[in-house]
């Protein structure tokens, strides 16, 4: 019979961990792109672009991601389109992760004064170029630390891909499981893993807000 | 698209769906209540208590929110078995709800003790009030007042959140949709219906909330 070390299931499980930094960094950036493109809609002084902004924020944030995650792969099934778990795990997260985005870039573009959006337009800039040279600068600026904070979220939530069959850190872990029935130290090092990427993103984020504060 | 959406298929499974929504409201309101006992005693030890009870809730706080949720739940049904503890799928269910919203809701009330000004608390004192007074009366009524709103989008986060117990075949909504489409493969179907109910439950959860906290803190 096979048999399992500590280092055999440790090594498994930090291979494994590779495509749980891939599907979270693809569903990072992809959502930040869509995310871009729905603030400056959802921001516009267009009515329905900022309506269906809002629906879709309003899905993705009231639904569960799981329930997204099996939507995507049995929606484009429909389609006789041949879905694998990677492409419905892609694209839900990258549109869970837009939303979010979104709503939370949104709070930083709200907070900048009125008199910015007055002032540009008043110097005949557009809407995408008072948003680009005048509102954009500065709320990025706010918006590091609760962007940063929600990568966690991300990567906490690549953990559901494992339920579709995409073989990343958690589906890694119950295989472990399967063969060598230590649930105890399996599942503790595979929490210990997401630990060790998550806890110096969450570091980062409040010292990011702490500075903010300081200046203010 | 060629393929017809046929949700009368659903029909006969109405009660499925009506006792997963049930287990999942219960266990939502269930693991609030004691969640947020937990995260009050959490965030008082850790403003109020020795510093090493703070360092352990301090410990226990990032563990819980740097884990997936799916990791704990795994964690406690399939990992405490080896350490001689058996539970249920349901109670496991519920313990890693109450010990996930315990942690962030630790972290939540934490701040909002944290913004009482120290004048109050001295003030308290003062007037010969005992600590566990100054506490109820004047820290945590405060603190409640300011974080309510933080802790009720928390609170629709972890009921999204308890889709993920369908997983070791808890039996909530999600486990009834699953169920489901095990019988009549109209996967796209009932998962979209779900969805729509979640949407719809989180939708009433936060307007019950909101009066909720109309009646909690009544404007003085």
């Amino acid at each position: 019979m096979l048999q399992f070390s500590f280092w055999d299931i440790l090594s498994n499980l930090l291979i494994a961990t590779q495509w749980t930094i891939v599907l979270s960094l693809i569903a990072f950036f992809c959502g930040g792109i869509v995310g871009l493109v729905l603030l400056f809609m959802r921001t516009s002084r267009i009515a329905p672009l900022a309506w269906f902004t809002k629906i879709y924020i309003e899905f993705f944030q009231g639904t569960p991601l799981l329930m997204q995650l099996f939507l995507f792969f049995f929606g484009i099934a429909l389609f006789g389109v041949e879905v694998s778990p990677w492409t419905a795990a892609t694209l839900a997260l990258t549109f869970w992760t837009s939303a979010f985005l979104t709503e939370i870039w949104r709070g930083c573009v709200e907070s900048i004064p009125k008199g910015q959006w007055e002032a540009s337009s008043s110097l005949a800039l557009s809407y995408i170029e008072q948003m680009r040279y005048v509102i954009l600068p500065q709320a990025s600026r706010i918006a590091i630390a609760p962007t940063v904070g929600f990568s966690v979220q991300v990567i906490k939530g690549t953990a559901l891909a494992s339920i579709i069959g995409f073989v990343e850190l958690t589906k890694a872990g119950t295989m472990l499981n399967n063969a060598t029935f230590r649930p105890f130290l399996v599942y503790s090092l595979v929490a210990l893993i997401y630990f060790c990427l998550c806890f110096p993103l969450s570091w980062w984020a409040k010292k990011i807000e702490g500075r903010l504060n300081v200046a203010r | 698209m060629s393929y017809k959406l046929q949700f009368a298929e659903l029909l006969p499974y109405w009660n499925v769906l009506l006792q997963g929504l049930v287990f999942t409201i219960v266990l939502t309101v269930v693991s609030t209540v004691a969640g947020i006992a937990v995260g009050t005693a959490g965030a008082s030890a850790r403003t109020f208590g020795p510093a090493w009870l703070g360092r352990v809730v301090a410990v226990y706080v990032e563990l819980i929110r740097n884990t997936p949720f799916i990791v704990q739940l795994f964690f406690i049904f399939f990992g405490l078995p080896a350490l001689g503890l058996k539970l249920s799928e349901t109670t496991a269910a519920f313990l890693a709800m109450v010990i996930n919203l315990g942690a962030y809701s630790t972290e939540i009330i934490r701040a909002g003790i944290e913004a009482v000004p120290k004048g109050h608390i001295e003030a308290g004192l003062s007037l010969a009030m005992t600590k566990w007074e100054v506490l109820r009366r004047i820290v945590l009524n405060q603190a409640f007042r300011k974080i309510y709103p933080a802790l009720s989008s928390q609170i629709i986060i972890v009921m999204l959140g308890s889709a993920v117990v369908s997983q070791i075949s808890a039996e909530d909504l999600t486990y009834a949709a699953n169920f489901i489409a095990s019988r009549n493969f109209r996967n796209f179907e009932v998962y979209l219906l779900v969805a729509l109910a979640y949407l719809v439950l989180a939708i009433l959860t936060r307007a019950a909330l909101r009066a909720l906290g109309r009646v909690i803190f009544k404007a003085r």
